[in-house]
């Protein structure tokens, strides 16, 4: 599943401005060279923790390619993430193992309670949703990374405990059956 | 005389200037090799397609003829029993990501695919392959033209024309694999994006995916 939608949320006027300082200490260190375009979005994203748009608007001016390209290499490769990390990061497994025993319905329980596609952050940035290759732990499948804390054996039921534990509201037990979930 | 070449392609003479694309010799001499991803201009193609394949004597296996250069004396075959079948599974493969419904499609007619699909003798239908084409909003933001990604084949003539010809940089591929698209920086739309609406890419596109928007 792609991120279709719009990223809801822009970046606040103080955000902005750290945004626009460590792009340009990173694009300094590169000499805005357009041949370091990756170690530079790297080197932005090891600082910010994402590529905001903005930093990636500020590449592109300063290295003078078109915006687009360097979206196009910001989406092509896995390590970078275009969304802010969440308060909370949930990392699903979906390695052998974990596919096989129902990693995709753990991936779906996610999707649909915190109401977010795999690779977004929710728009409170409360949590953030992720797919993983392999934990290391494949007896335990299916597995849950949660802030690096591993659940194992997670069933649909244990995804609604996850996010009980970090306060989040869930539909009352009738609406659930009624809507899945999905109202609200 | 050095800079002029004679080949031999599909036992047709023709002379050429040294170092020519194979694919352009070709084409230019009234031999036609199916084609979607180079251009008269491209000096590297991407050579995405696949499309393209000669067997040329002295090579192995057959290479795609857009990223060869003509030689004194070479030996080019454009059909062969290999090269049909490359050719086929190309072509099934780009089917089966490209959104069908001749009927329905402004570019009936004038489509390379239905063009290469008539010269080679395929059929315009998957045999061997699933379609696994994804149902994706068509931007009508623009006001003289429409793009329905559903229908692109990714050959890169419109962003080929967007950063060479008219030098905007309004469009790119973006993402990998089988989520690979073409779109503005941030999937804005082309509306909301730099494009200048020149409608330059529009003409180059080779099958429904940017078409004009019908009058009135």
């Amino acid at each position: 599943m792609e991120p279709m939608e719009e990223p809801k949320e822009e970046p606040m006027e103080d955000e902005l401005e750290i945004i626009h300082a460590e792009v340009d200490s990173v694009l300094k260190r590169y000499e805005s060279n357009p041949e370091k375009l990756i170690p530079i979005l790297q080197g932005v994203q090891a600082k910010l923790g994402y590529l905001p748009k903005e930093a990636m608007l500020q590449i592109a001016d300063a290295v003078q390619i078109p915006e687009v390209e360097v979206y196009g290499v910001g989406t092509f490769y896995n390590q970078f993430r275009l969304n802010p990390p969440g308060k909370h990061q949930i990392k699903v497994c979906m390695g052998t193992a974990c596919h096989m025993t129902g990693g995709r319905i753990i991936m779906d329980s996610f999707e649909r309670r915190l109401e977010i596609p795999e690779g977004e952050t929710t728009p409170d940035r409360e949590f953030s949703l992720e797919r993983v290759a392999c934990v290391g732990c494949c007896a335990l499948a299916p597995v849950v990374l949660v802030d690096e804390e591993v659940e194992a054996k997670v069933r649909p039921t244990r995804v609604d405990g996850i996010l009980l534990g970090f306060g989040m509201e869930l539909p009352s037990a009738n609406n659930k059956q009624k809507e899945e979930g999905r109202e609200e | 005389m050095s800079g002029i070449v004679t080949v031999i392609i599909d036992e047709k003479q023709i002379t050429v200037p040294e170092g020519a694309n194979l694919l352009r010799a070709a084409l230019d001499n009234g031999v036609y090799i199916p084609h979607l991803c180079a251009n008269e201009e491209t000096e590297k193609p991407a050579a995405s397609c696949r499309l393209c394949f000669v067997e040329i004597d002295g090579f192995l296996n057959p290479v795609t003829a857009c990223t060869q250069q003509v030689k004194e004396g070479m030996v080019v075959r454009t059909r062969s029993r290999r090269i049909d079948r490359l050719v086929q599974t190309a072509f099934e493969l780009l089917l089966s990501n490209h959104r069908l419904g001749c009927a329905k499609c402004a570019r009936n007619g004038s489509c390379e695919l239905q063009k290469i699909a008539k010269e080679r003798g395929l059929k315009l239908k998957l045999t061997r392959l699933k379609s696994v084409v994804q149902e994706t909003p068509i931007d009508d933001s623009p006001e003289t033209f429409v793009y329905d990604a559903s229908r692109c084949v990714l050959c890169g003539q419109c962003i080929w024309v967007d950063r060479h010809r008219v030098k905007v940089g309004a469009i790119g591929f973006i993402r990998r694999g089988m989520s690979r698209k073409v779109a503005t920086f941030g999937e804005t739309g082309f509306a909301k994006s730099r494009c200048t609406q020149c409608g330059e890419c529009v003409k180059v596109c080779p099958v429904g995916a940017l078409i004009p928007k019908a009058q009135g």
